[in-house]
């Protein structure tokens, strides 16, 4: 099933932490431009689905393609590959010792050689492109969950990636945050930009996602879209699942 | 010693803080701390008043130069050998991972008088002799000049302050290295997924996200053992080397002054090690302040 025209093409992956299996032979295809989103019971593997697509940990068996090259161990590859791939975690994980300019454009400075200046312009474009010019000297300390986590989307989008994870990028925010990162994510949805998504908020899988993925146990039960999901739920494990999160 | 901290800690009263009851400051007054300011002032006004005791201190001083001199530089050397070493014990590499390991088993394990003999008369000849045999082996290939370079280290050569400089760096280094780990591996992990996830090197993962946190974190530490080693740099006189120690008791064995010399030489260090640790503390203050 999978075409290695794709932009991301996972086959046949193993993932073991030791004796937990946290993916059991996950396969995956995504075309460019697609919006997927991931769902799934807390441990069934989504995060590390995620990050075996950057290899922020090698899997333990099967291959991940990107744009048509096979990942290897080869540290220069990654370190490559990985500046196509932006990723959002759900912590932010901003750099606390610079500031939000200076998160933007650390990575274009030092992985993209770019000049100070062209870095600071691009970061600045995507300052305002996330609504937060104006926080561009404040260090992440000094932001709420929200914009921490809009300034994180911008330090990704710096680099030009072709492909955008984003691992529950809204479960740490206070409820009132959330929708002003799933407005740029939905803005990025739009802009035709290829995103792998974990998140359990269903508005925006309605709203934005081409498929959706449900996964249990380090597989993928189903893999469909969001409309077919929400009102045809193949197996009793989704029937489950979503009873369960469309309760509140 | 490193492991322990020697760094003092004072609650200087602030004036226009929160309003503390009077029975609250008779009682949270550092009077140890007065105490101590007093009888390095009194200290220093006998050393500049008597005679005998100016005398003392005349003669000791001359060792000042050596005694900083001697910190300051093994002290680089140490926080260069230690962040190296400290990279290494965390590194996935497991030669470099065991190395830096018993490096650091090996120094903790032997108390430090005896690791400045060992380091300087039998360390520094048997690394001198590890240069010259590479030199010659060199030379057997057609280096030349790197070759000869190298044969021509003489262990007689390498004077005693040399030898104490790199006997405290050594044993320095081991200590350092477990504070630049231990403030590595305060740092979130999350931090180097990051880091990585926008296509950084392990390397410039280090450098420009690990390691300028790291490194914050840990200069109060890093400060109390440049306090430490200014200390420990005493021991260097086993080796002859003129530090104040050295000469102090240099000066005590010819005129039997052992009171001017002793009282002289522990206010000098006294001096120095409460005003660098008020150095040190007031820099951490204004770090944590930043924050
Ligand atoms: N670094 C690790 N070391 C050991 N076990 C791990 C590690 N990362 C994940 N696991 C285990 O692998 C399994 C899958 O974890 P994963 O984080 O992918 O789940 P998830 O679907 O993202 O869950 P959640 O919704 O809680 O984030 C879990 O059992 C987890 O405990
Ligand atoms: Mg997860």
């Amino acid at each position: 099933m999978n075409n290695r025209e794709d932009i991301i093409a996972v086959n046949d992956l193993h993932k073991h932490f030791g004796s937990v299996r946290a993916l059991n032979g996950v396969s995956l295809s995504v075309e460019r431009g697609k919006v997927i989103v991931i769902i799934g019971p807390s441990g069934s593997g989504k995060s590390t689905l995620l990050r075996c697509v950057n290899h922020l940990e090698t899997p333990s068996s099967g291959e991940v393609w990107i744009d048509g090259e096979l990942l290897t161990t080869n540290q220069k590859q990654l370190n490559k590959v990985r500046a196509e791939i932006g990723m959002v975690f759900q912590l932010f994980n901003l750099f606390p010792h610079l500031t939000a300019l200076e998160n933007v454009v650390l990575a274009q400075k030092v992985v993209r050689q770019r000049s100070k200046e062209e870095a600071e312009e691009v970061a600045m474009r995507q300052l305002v492109r996330v609504g937060i010019p104006e926080k561009a000297d404040v260090y992440p300390g000094q932001l709420s969950g929200g914009q921490q986590q809009r300034v994180a989307i911008a330090r990704a989008l710096a680099m030009d990636p072709k492909i955008m994870l984003f691992d529950e990028p809204t479960s740490a925010l206070d409820p009132e945050m959330i929708k002003e990162v799933l407005d740029v994510m939905l803005d990025l949805a739009k802009e035709g930009m290829t995103m792998l998504v974990v998140s359990h908020e269903m508005g925006f899988a309605r709203a934005a996602a081409d498929e959706i993925i449900f996964m249990d146990e380090g597989l993928i039960v189903e893999h469909t879209t969001p409309h077919d999901l929400f009102n045809n739920p193949q197996e009793e494990r989704t029937k489950l699942f979503l009873s369960q999160i469309l309760q509140h | 010693m490193a492991d322990q901290p020697t760094h003092i800690e004072v609650d200087v009263p602030e004036f226009g803080g929160e309003e503390k009851s009077a029975s609250e400051r008779i009682r949270e007054f550092p009077y140890w701390f007065a105490a101590l300011i007093l009888i390095a002032i009194y200290a220093a006004y006998i050393i500049l008043t008597k005679e005998n005791y100016r005398e003392a201190f005349e003669f000791i001083y001359r060792g000042i130069q050596i005694t900083i001199r001697t910190s300051l530089i093994a002290y680089s050397l140490a926080l260069l050998l230690g962040l190296l070493t400290g990279l290494a014990r965390i590194s996935k590499s497991i030669i470099l991972n065991n190395i830096a390991r018993l490096y650091v088993e090996l120094i903790r394990g032997i108390p430090m008088l005896v690791l400045i003999f060992f380091i300087a008369l039998v360390g520094v000849p048997a690394a001198v002799e590890g240069l010259n045999s590479l030199g010659l082996w060199l030379k057997s290939f057609g280096a030349e000049k790197v070759g000869s370079f190298l044969t021509e280290f003489n262990n007689q050569g390498i004077p005693m302050n040399v030898r104490a400089i790199v006997a405290l760096s050594v044993t320095y280094g081991a200590f350092l290295a477990e504070i630049f780990r231990a403030g590595i591996q305060s740092i979130g992990r999350g931090q180097m997924e990051a880091a990585r996830s926008v296509g950084m090197s392990y390397a410039q993962a280090m450098r420009y996200i690990i390691l300028p946190q790291a490194i914050r974190n840990v200069l109060p530490a890093l400060g109390n053992d440049f306090v430490a080693m200014v200390k420990d740099s005493s021991l260097v006189s086993v080796l002859a080397v003129r530090d104040i120690t050295q000469v102090a008791r240099l000066y005590a064995g010819s005129t039997f002054r052992f009171r001017e010399a002793y009282v002289t030489l522990s206010t000098m260090y006294l001096t120095m090690t409460v005003v660098l640790s008020l150095l040190v503390q007031s820099f951490e203050r204004r770090l944590r302040r930043h924050e």
